[in-house]
């Protein structure tokens, strides 16, 4: 008896793999998984308009490669001038804001450098810098790792030597570094919030408008890769831009602070 | 110490709870795995007596070869198949990318070499006790390899199981072509790898705990059903 449940069970699920909804792979990035949002979105989708969105969460030089190859039908990245230049290439029929929240910079709660005295983000980097005090990066080419280098750029400094360590990982695995080595990292502010394993580590500065992360959404060209699914890529920006995703994600929080808000324009 | 006592708790609580998250990914990790094992095992079990019986020129080319690719790294794998099932790739077109159907295939790539290699061995044994008496009999080769595949069966489920522990516990190759999609790719060794990156090494160790459990159980399920290592046999 329990055997032939557990063959049910089993084949139910080989079957499973096969059918189902409408399907929509949508490529995003780690620091927004990593933000507990889509929980929320997903279920809301799929009851709304009937599609079962499977994230694929990668960097965002990923994230726009699968878009490119049309291993994706949609996109959901925050690096604004990659997203123009994927645009640009065909790849994407067009980039449409979605909402922004902010990156932060988190180190030890000690704060040796005094980042946090800094009046901008790019002088607490050349705070850092000038202390040599460990830095992790995320080196991985993602949104948040762009997002990091032009801080160094304004900065006037070029991030090398022992101090500066590349991970070329995601968000969560940066992170991980980082406290194990009670090391300076540059963070989106969900995947801070959600992050478990804090150790020493503290946030030591935000605020700064550099520091904007803004997401767009872009619905991979259906001329270029004839499979993928346009119809359901519009049906899904449709509901991103609506007043109820907007409710959503206005409201959604952490620890009782704000994440994300709220910018899609109507077209 | 105390993530590890925490990860055992959280364990037995999300067995107990027969946990709905849990019991998919696991189900997911044996089907991928069981069923990359059964093809490698169609494929490798076979091609290792074959090799075992047959003397040809590129013989001792092709078994180094074989004991060399037991050593394939996942992450090259996983890579490989990734860029022929990719849209843009060769087989994109059937659009395996990101189903089970794309971590059987790696996996069954990855443990083919593994069976193949130590069938290969335990066939060759056999086959140096079997051999006068088949020839005498006049067996033909197709008789002569389902004998000592049935005769050496207890060796070929030790490749078999070799094989299915190298597939279960792999990670590296099904992440790159699963894609880890919650509810859709998601097994056991990647959900680990993504609760290790959001820091809750308490759950992650949970995860690892329940697929050392799975690797046994699977073991001893195979080892009771095929009456090996009863107390009156040697």
């Amino acid at each position: 008896m329990m055997f032939k449940t557990a063959l049910a069970a089993f084949s139910a699920l080989w079957l499973a793999t096969a059918a189902g909804a409408e399907e929509l792979k949508m490529a995003v990035t780690t620091s927004f998984a990593n933000s507990g949002l889509a929980e929320v979105l997903l279920p809301e989708i799929q009851a709304d308009t009937g599609i079962e969105v499977q994230l694929l969460v990668v960097g965002t030089g990923q994230a726009l490669k699968l878009g490119e190859a049309g291993d994706v039908d949609a996109v959901l990245v925050h690096a604004k001038a990659a997203e123009e230049a994927f645009v640009a290439a065909g790849n994407a029929t067009h980039r449409r804001e979605i909402m922004y929240n902010d990156f932060i910079i988190v180190g030890p709660s000690a704060d040796a450098a005094g980042a946090g005295g800094a009046g901008s983000a790019s002088e607490a980097f050349a705070k850092i810098a000038g202390t040599q005090a460990p830095f992790v990066s995320r080196g991985d080419d993602s949104g948040t790792h762009k997002a990091e280098l032009a801080i160094w750029k304004s900065a006037g400094v070029e991030p090398a030597g022992d101090w500066y360590r590349a991970v070329g990982q995601g968000m969560g695995a940066a992170l991980n570094t980082a406290a194990g080595m009670d090391a300076y990292i540059f963070a989106d502010r969900a995947s801070w919030l959600n992050f478990a394993n804090k150790a020493g580590l503290a946030l030591v500065f935000e605020g700064d408008p550099a520091l904007f992360n803004q997401y767009a959404y872009l619905p991979v060209n259906p001329e270029k890769h004839a499979h993928v699914k346009g119809d359901a890529a519009k049906a899904l920006e449709e509901w991103l831009v609506s007043e109820k995703a907007k409710g959503l994600i206005e409201g959604y929080q952490i620890n009782g602070q704000q994440l994300f808000h709220f910018n899609a324009e109507a077209m | 110490m105390n993530d590890i006592v925490e990860g055992l708790w959280q364990a037995a609580r999300l067995v107990v709870t027969l946990d709905s998250d849990l019991a998919e990914i696991t189900l997911r990790s044996l089907q991928v795995t069981v069923t990359a094992t059964a093809i490698a095992s169609a494929i490798g079990l076979p091609l290792g007596a074959w090799i075992a019986v047959n003397r040809f020129r590129l013989r001792r080319a092709v078994i180094i070869m074989l004991n060399a690719l037991m050593g394939l790294p996942p992450v090259v794998v996983g890579l490989i198949v990734y860029v022929i099932l990719s849209r843009s790739g060769p087989l994109g077109v059937f659009g395996l990318l990101f189903t089970p159907t794309a971590m059987i295939v790696a996996q069954t790539i990855i443990i083919t070499p593994i069976i193949a290699s130590i069938s290969h061995q335990a066939i060759r044994e056999l086959w140096a006790d079997y051999h006068d008496l088949l020839i005498s009999l006049h067996a033909t080769r197709r008789q002569r390899i389902a004998t000592l595949l049935w005769d050496g069966r207890r060796a070929l489920m030790t490749a078999a199981l070799a094989g299915f522990g190298r597939a279960i516990g792999e990670v590296g190759a099904i992440m790159i072509v699963g894609g880890n999609i919650d509810h859709a790719t998601r097994v056991l060794t990647t959900a680990i790898a993504l609760e290790t990156g959001k820091g809750d090494f308490g759950l992650a160790l949970a995860l690892g705990f329940v697929l050392i459990a799975l690797a046994i159980a699977v073991n001893l399920a195979l080892h009771m059903l095929s009456g090996t290592e009863r107390g009156s046999r040697w």
